[in-house]
């Protein structure tokens, strides 16, 4: 579905990412972990075209991303879930969703659409009058993920949908990942919380200093004795 | 209580309504894309002369005139983004100034060479009317009930649709936005086409009352400027509340004083005020 070829970015003279080469098939859940300043987040900006690439290519489903701006790769069928969920505080949870729907093939399934993620989260239906700016941790991230379902995207980017969230929180929200899998979308997963996005990916690449380091599927990942020593403290 | 002090305060009434338009425009330009359009006040300048030449020099019904002025208006605002906030849009805020500034000073001397510095009068009578022994002037009733619809309308437009949803949310988050599949760029133009069409609806209804003349934007654009930071900057319904705050003042004033001494009193408020509440009327 989603294919990097030798993509190296940055901001300014300085390089985040060397090089990336990266494959997403459609159906698949794939994590990239690694530590902090990998250029996990970089990667994510660059495939949602916040960030332009210095070099390399994208394709998503055969047709060029490269050079694309960020407001029309959405229409290509990806939406991102950025870090630290940024959502429109003082915009209450349905316009925060309204404008997830903005394009307008979004528009028009939009009442469909909201059904949908307030299904999946009965917890902003019951807010949805509320300012996104007053709910707590785990509820911004639900409407974070809300609002990037709202575009009927194929490829979800979700970058660290754990930090700052409580353990049990955080058990939620990866279920969550599960239950739209199970929903048929492809889904990019950038983590540092190794042990857990390990169990629900089915493959994983290790971004170190801007290089893959390793890829390889889940199994394999944790049972590298490298990573669990670095990643996993085992 | 004094039937000609009910009579002042419900001429400060009306002349709120106008100027809370007024506010509107230039607080939603603000709210949006940061940028303090000094030359506001001309933008309306702009629109009572096409309003004018239309209706005096050309003939058309004074309705197609209005129309017509702040289809101007709006295209007006367009450019200004377009021409002059755009490329200095990454730029320290008081080139910003100095450049809407100088937009100022280009648009009254242009408007001087080309009409001269007569006062024009579009020659329109509107009546007094007689409601419970008030005498209302007919102009500022109608120009009350625009106004109010004009900002009924905005509302209703932001409120309910896409576009008017990415005009709330863009100011809190800039970078995002190209994330939810909105072009920042056409918001920012949409914005300022709305701004200008709101000061060329103000410079419709200003011109029943007023005459116009190169400078006439001296007289609105020093108060919407005071009622918008009294109002905190980009809040708008801050700035609708502050424009009738102010023009009571003024109309209350002027009937006790005179209305020179007024305008003396409304500045001295907001002077006070700004030391009080340095943030805005409605700050927390």
């Amino acid at each position: 579905m989603l294919s990097l070829q030798g993509v190296s970015a940055g901001y300014g003279s300085f390089r985040a990412l060397f090089n990336v080469s990266l494959e997403v098939g459609g159906g698949e859940a794939v994590g990239v972990i690694g530590p902090n300043g990998a250029g996990k987040t970089t990667l994510m900006r660059v495939i949602s075209g916040l960030v332009l690439p210095f070099s390399g290519s994208m394709v998503m489903e055969g047709e060029s991303l490269t050079g694309v701006p960020a407001y029309r790769i959405i229409e290509r069928g990806i939406a991102h879930v950025p870090e630290n969920r940024r959502l429109f505080p003082k915009l209450t949870i349905e316009d925060n969703l309204r404008m997830g729907a903005f394009i307008p093939e979004a528009r028009r399934q939009f009442a469909k659409q909201l059904e949908w993620v307030y299904e999946l989260f009965p917890r902003l239906k019951e807010r949805r009058t509320q300012f996104a700016g007053t709910l707590s941790g785990g509820e911004q991230q639900m409407c974070a993920i809300g609002r990037a379902l709202m575009s009927r995207p194929k490829l979800l980017l979700m970058d660290e949908p754990s930090a700052g969230l409580a353990p049990l929180i955080v058990q939620q929200v990866f279920d969550l990942v599960r239950r739209i899998r199970a929903e048929g979308l492809t889904v990019l997963i950038v983590e540092q919380n190794v042990q857990q996005v390990l169990e629900i990916v089915d493959r994983a690449y290790l971004l170190e200093i801007g290089k893959i380091k390793f890829s390889g599927t889940s199994v394999s990942l944790k049972n590298n004795e490298m990573i669990r020593k670095a990643y996993m403290g085992l | 209580m004094d039937l000609y002090l009910l009579e002042a305060m419900v001429n400060g009434l009306l002349l709120g309504g106008v100027l809370a338009l007024l506010a509107l425009g230039l607080n939603l330009v603000f709210g949006v894309i940061d940028v303090v359009w000094i030359a506001y006040a001309e933008l309306v300048m702009c629109g009572m002369y096409t309003v004018y030449w239309l209706h005096v020099y050309y003939g058309w019904p004074i309705e197609f005139a209005c129309i017509t002025a702040v289809a101007i208006v709006a295209i007006l605002g367009f450019l200004v983004h377009l021409l002059i906030i755009e490329p200095i849009l990454g730029a320290a805020p008081i080139n910003q100034l100095l450049a809407t500034g100088g937009l100022l000073f280009f648009l009254q001397s242009f408007a001087t060479l080309l009409f001269g510095t007569d006062f024009r009068n579009i020659g329109i009578r509107l009546p007094v009317i007689e409601i419970a022994n008030l005498y209302i002037s007919y102009a500022r009733l109608m120009a009350f009930g625009v106004a109010l619809a004009g900002a009924i309308a905005l509302y209703l437009f932001l409120k309910n649709t896409y576009l008017g949803t990415a005009i709330r949310a863009i100011s809190q988050d800039r970078e995002i936005m190209g994330l939810m599949g909105v072009n920042e760029r056409r918001i920012y133009l949409v914005t300022s086409a709305i701004g200008g069409a709101l000061a060329g609806l103000s410079a419709c209804l200003l011109a029943l009352q007023y005459d116009v003349h190169p400078f006439i934007g001296n007289t609105f654009g020093p108060i919407t400027f005071m009622i918008c930071v009294l109002g905190g900057l980009g809040n708008m319904i801050g700035g609708f509340v502050a424009a009738f705050i102010m023009s009571q003042i003024i109309a209350i004033g002027g009937y006790y004083t005179s209305t020179e001494f007024a305008y003396v009193l409304a500045f001295t408020f907001f002077i006070v005020l700004m030391l009080v509440r340095p943030r805005g009327i409605l700050s927390a």
